[in-house]
C-alpha cells in the first residue's frame, strides 16, 4: 500500500507556448491547522488550486457500531466524542431520540438545565471556532483571548457536571444532576463580564484590514447551493438562509425563549463568504448570552429527570430527531428492535456536508485560502469520521 | 571518533552530562499531533491559564523541527501507519508522550473495529498520561516527568561504566 | 402537508412503484421500489407545493434476519417546513440502489459512506469509493456478520482488555 501524496508529482502541459506544471501536494493528516486529522490532496498550478480532494477517515472510531454493543444508557459517554467541542448537543440529541422512541417526557426543570448547559457549550464552541480560525490565518493574540474565556466556561461546566470537555451530563429522560448552589450567581457574573468582551474581538480582529483581505469575498457559497449540499447551522445562515432548528422546528423549551437568528448580510464582501461565516458565529454568541439570562430567570422548580427503567427497552421502531448544535442541525436516527441494545444508530453531523463542499468551493482559490475555508466552515474531524 | 558513550564515569563527565541534559530539557519543542479530544485539552494547556510555555516548550508544525511528539487522541489503524512515518522523521533524541486513555490503550474505543489499541503498538513511548481527557495540570505533570527522565540520561559516559548494558 | 397527503400525491403521479405508507410509526414513512427512487425524489424536489429541497439524512440499515438492507431517506423542505421519510429495500446479497446524487448533492458523501460501511452499490454515483475505512480494507463493517480481522498491516488488533 503506498502512502501516495508524499511524492511530488509533476505534470507538464503546454498552453500558448508556455510550459506549465501541475503539482500534487499533500496536506495532512498531520498539519498545524487545528481542526483535527483531515487530509487534502491538492492539485495546484503554482499557488492556484485546481482541485482539493479531501481524504477522511483518520478518526473513524466506529462509534455507531459500538452503540450496538453497549446499550442505550451506556452509549451516552460515546456521544460526547462525536463532537467533543460541543458535546452537550450530542448528549441532548441522543437523549431526545431515545425519549422519542420510548415516549418519555422530560420534566420542565430538566429541559431548562439542558438548555443552560447547551447554550454555555455553544458559546464555548464558537469561541474555539473563532479563536482557531484567526490562529490559522495568522493572528495569534485573539486565540488566547478566546481561550481565556473558554477556561471560565469550562470552570462553570466543571462545577455543573464534573468534566471540562466530554461532559456526559445528560441522561435519557433529563439530566444527571441539578444546578449546584451558587451556579446561577456565578453564571450571571460571567455573562456580565463576557458580553462586553465580544466587542473586544471586533476591535482586535474583525474589522482589521489584513484579516478582511484574507476572508472577505473568499469561497462564496450561495443560498441554493448551500441547501443542495445540506450545509447547516452557521454555514447555512451565513449564506442568507434564515433557518434555525430552535426556532423553526422547536424542541425542548425554546418556544418560551426569545432570541434572534443572525444571518449573513455580506457586510464586508459577498453574502456567503468566509467573513459572513465568522461574523454569524460572533453574533450567535451574543444571542446565546440572551438565552441564558432568560433561562436563569424562568427556570422552575421540580425534578430534573423522568423515571426511566434501568433496562431501557423502547418498543421496536425507528425515530429521527434534529438538534441545533453549534455546528448546525445534527440529526440522530435510532432503530430499536425491542431489546436493550440499539439495532442501529446513525448521526448525521453538520461538518460532514461541509467537508463535501470544500472540493467544489476551492477551485480557483489559492492554497493559503484553503486553510481559511476549512476554518470558516468550522469543521471538526470527529464529526466527519465518527 | 565520537564522544558519545565513550568516557569513563568521572565528576567532569557527570557534570557535563547534567549540563547537556539541562539545556535539552529546558527547551522541549513538541510536534502538534492532536488527533481527537485530547488535542483540545492540549490547546488549553498551551492557553493562558495552564501555560506550558513557561517550561520552555513550544509547539512546532513539522516533525523535523521537534523533540517531542505528544500523541493526543485516538489512534485509528488508518492513522497508525502515518504515525510510524512521522516518528521516523523526527531527529534523535526524540521522545513520545502518550496522552489520554485512547493513546495509552485504546480507551473506551477498544470495542471498535478500526482503532489501534494504544500507540505503543507502533512506536516506543516514554511517558503515559492517563485521563479522558487529562486535565491541563496532568499534561503539565507529564511533561515535567519527561524532563526528569531526560535529566537522568547519560551521553558521555560509557554505558558499562554506568552499570547499564553495553550499547549494541 | 402531512405524510398521508404526500402519499396521495405520489400515488396519483407515479402509481406503480410507490408502496404503502406506514402512518403508525413514530415518523410515518413511505416505501418506494428501488427502481423508482430517482424519479420519486426528483418529483418531490421539483413539485411546487412539496419542494423537498434538502436531503437531511440517508442511512443504511442491515436487516440480516429479513435478508434486506434498507436505505432510509429523511427529506425536509425549508419553504414549507415539512418532513418526509422514504424507505427502499435492497436484497442483502447484491444490494444495488440508484443514486440520488443528481437530485441533491448532499447524497454524494452520504452514499459513499453507506457503500463503505454496508456494501450497497449506488448506480449512477459519480465517485463511489471508500470514504472512512482505508482503501485496502476488506469487508463491510456495519453488517451484522462482519468479523474483525486479526491484524492490519502488521498491527495486531487484539489486546488484553477488561471490556471484551
Amino acid at each position: 500500500m503506498s502512502l501516495s501524496g508524499f511524492e511530488v508529482e509533476v505534470e507538464r502541459t503546454t498552453a500558448s507556448g508556455l510550459e506549465t506544471e501541475e503539482m500534487t501536494l499533500n496536506m495532512g493528516p498531520q498539519h498545524p491547522s487545528t481542526h483535527g486529522v483531515l487530509r487534502f490532496v491538492v492539485k495546484a498550478d503554482g499557488e492556484v488550486m485546481r482541485e482539493a480532494i479531501p481524504d477522511v477517515g483518520y478518526l473513524h472510531r466506529s462509534i455507531e457500531k459500538i452503540s450496538e454493543k453497549v446499550g442505550y444508557h451506556g452509549f451516552m459517554p460515546y456521544t460526547d466524542r462525536v463532537d467533543y467541542v460541543a458535546a452537550m448537543f450530542c448528549n441532548q440529541g441522543w437523549g431526545m431520540v431515545c425519549e422519542k422512541l420510548a415516549g418519555i417526557e422530560v420534566p420542565k426543570r430538566g429541559e431548562y438545565c439542558r438548555v443552560i448547559a447547551a447554550e454555555f457549550n455553544r458559546i464555548a464552541s464558537h469561541l474555539l471556532s473563532v479563536g482557531t480560525m484567526v490562529l490559522d490565518i495568522g493572528a495569534a493574540t485573539p486565540f488566547f483571548h478566546a481561550f481565556r474565556e473558554r477556561e471560565k466556561i469550562n470552570d462553570l461546566l466543571e462545577e455543573l457536571c464534573g468534566a471540562r470537555l466530554t461532559y456526559n451530563y445528560m441522561r435519557i429522560g433529563g439530566v444527571a444532576w441539578d444546578l449546584p448552589p451558587g451556579f446561577v450567581e456565578k453564571s450571571i457574573a460571567f455573562l456580565d463580564a463576557f458580553e462586553p468582551l465580544i466587542d473586544e474581538y471586533n476591535d482586535l480582529i474583525t474589522y482589521n484590514t489584513i484579516y478582511l483581505g484574507r476572508v472577505a469575498d473568499v469561497a462564496v457559497i450561495s443560498g441554493p447551493e448551500a441547501i443542495n449540499y445540506n450545509l447547516v447551522g452557521p454555514n447555512l445562515r451565513a449564506s442568507g438562509v434564515k433557518y434555525d432548528v430552535r426556532r423553526d422546528e422547536p424542541y425542548s423549551v425554546y418556544p418560551e425563549l426569545e432570541f434572534d437568528v443572525p444571518v449573513g448580510t455580506g457586510e464586508e464582501g459577498t453574502v456567503g463568504d468566509c467573513f459572513d461565516r465568522y461574523i454569524v458565529r460572533i453574533r450567535e454568541m451574543q444571542e446565546s448570552c440572551k438565552i441564558l439570562r432568560q433561562c436563569f430567570k424562568q427556570i422552575p422548580d421540580g425534578p430534573v429527570i423522568a423515571k426511566v427503567p434501568r433496562k431501557f427497552k423502547p418498543p421496536a421502531g425507528d425515530a429521527y430527531i434534529r438538534v441545533e448544535s453549534a455546528r448546525g442541525d445534527m440529526g440522530w436516527y435510532a432503530v430499536s428492535d425491542g431489546s436493550e441494545f440499539p439495532y442501529r444508530c446513525k448521526v448525521r453531523t453538520g461538518s460532514f456536508a461541509a467537508m463535501a463542499i470544500i472540493d467544489k468551493v476551492s477551485r480557483g482559490l489559492m492554497i493559503a485560502d484553503l486553510v481559511a475555508v476549512i476554518a470558516s466552515l468550522d469543521i471538526v474531524a470527529p464529526e466527519v469520521d465518527r | 571518533m565520537s564522544l558519545i558513550n565513550s568516557m569513563p564515569e568521572m565528576v567532569i563527565t557527570a557534570k557535563a552530562d547534567a549540563f547537556l541534559n539541562w539545556t535539552r530539557k529546558s527547551s522541549v519543542w513538541w510536534m502538534l499531533f492532536g488527533l481527537a479530544c485530547c488535542a483540545i485539552e492540549m490547546m488549553q494547556t498551551q492557553g493562558p491559564r495552564a501555560d506550558v510555555d513557561r517550561f520552555g516548550t513550544a509547539p512546532r508544525a513539522a516533525p523535523r523541527q521537534s523533540d517531542l511528539m505528544i500523541v493526543a487522541g485516538t489512534l485509528t489503524l488508518k492513522m497508525a501507519l502515518r504515525t510510524k512515518l512521522l516518528y521516523e522523521q523526527m531527529p534523535e533524541p526524540r521522545y513520545v508522550v502518550s496522552m489520554g486513555s485512547c493513546a495509552n490503550c485504546g480507551g473506551l474505543f477498544q470495542l471498535a473495529y478500526s482503532v489501534c489499541d494504544g500507540v505503543d503498538k507502533v512506536i516506543p513511548v516514554d511517558v503515559y498520561i492517563p485521563g479522558c481527557p487529562p486535565r491541563p495540570e496532568a499534561l503539565t505533570e507529564g511533561i515535567l516527568k519527561l524532563q526528569e527522565k531526560m535529566m537522568k540520561e547519560k551521553w558521555l559516559v560509557r554505558k558499562e561504566a554506568a552499570g547499564e548494558p553495553a550499547a549494541a | 402537508m402531512d405524510a398521508a397527503a404526500i402519499h396521495q400525491r405520489l400515488k396519483a403521479r407515479l402509481e406503480a412503484n410507490v408502496g404503502d405508507c406506514d402512518l403508525q410509526a413514530k415518523d410515518p414513512f413511505i416505501r418506494v421500489e428501488p427502481a423508482a427512487i430517482l424519479e420519486v425524489c426528483r418529483f418531490l424536489r421539483d413539485e411546487p407545493d412539496l419542494q423537498f429541497d434538502v436531503l437531511s439524512n440517508e442511512t443504511g440499515v442491515d436487516y440480516k434476519a429479513k435478508g434486506i438492507i434498507e436505505v432510509v431517506y429523511h427529506l425536509y423542505s425549508y419553504p414549507h417546513r415539512h418532513a418526509l421519510v422514504l424507505k427502499v429495500d435492497a436484497p442483502r446479497d447484491n444490494p444495488v440502489v440508484p443514486s440520488v446524487e443528481t437530485v441533491w448533492k448532499a447524497a454524494n458523501w452520504l452514499e459513499r459512506e453507506i457503500y463503505d460501511l454496508l456494501g450497497v452499490t449506488f448506480e449512477g454515483h459519480s465517485d463511489l469509493r471508500r470514504l472512512l475505512m482505508p482503501e485496502d480494507w476488506i469487508g463491510y463493517p456495519l453488517r451484522k456478520d462482519f468479523v474483525e480481522p486479526e491484524e492490519y498491516h502488521g498491527i495486531s488488533t487484539r489486546r488484553e482488555s477488561l471490556l471484551r
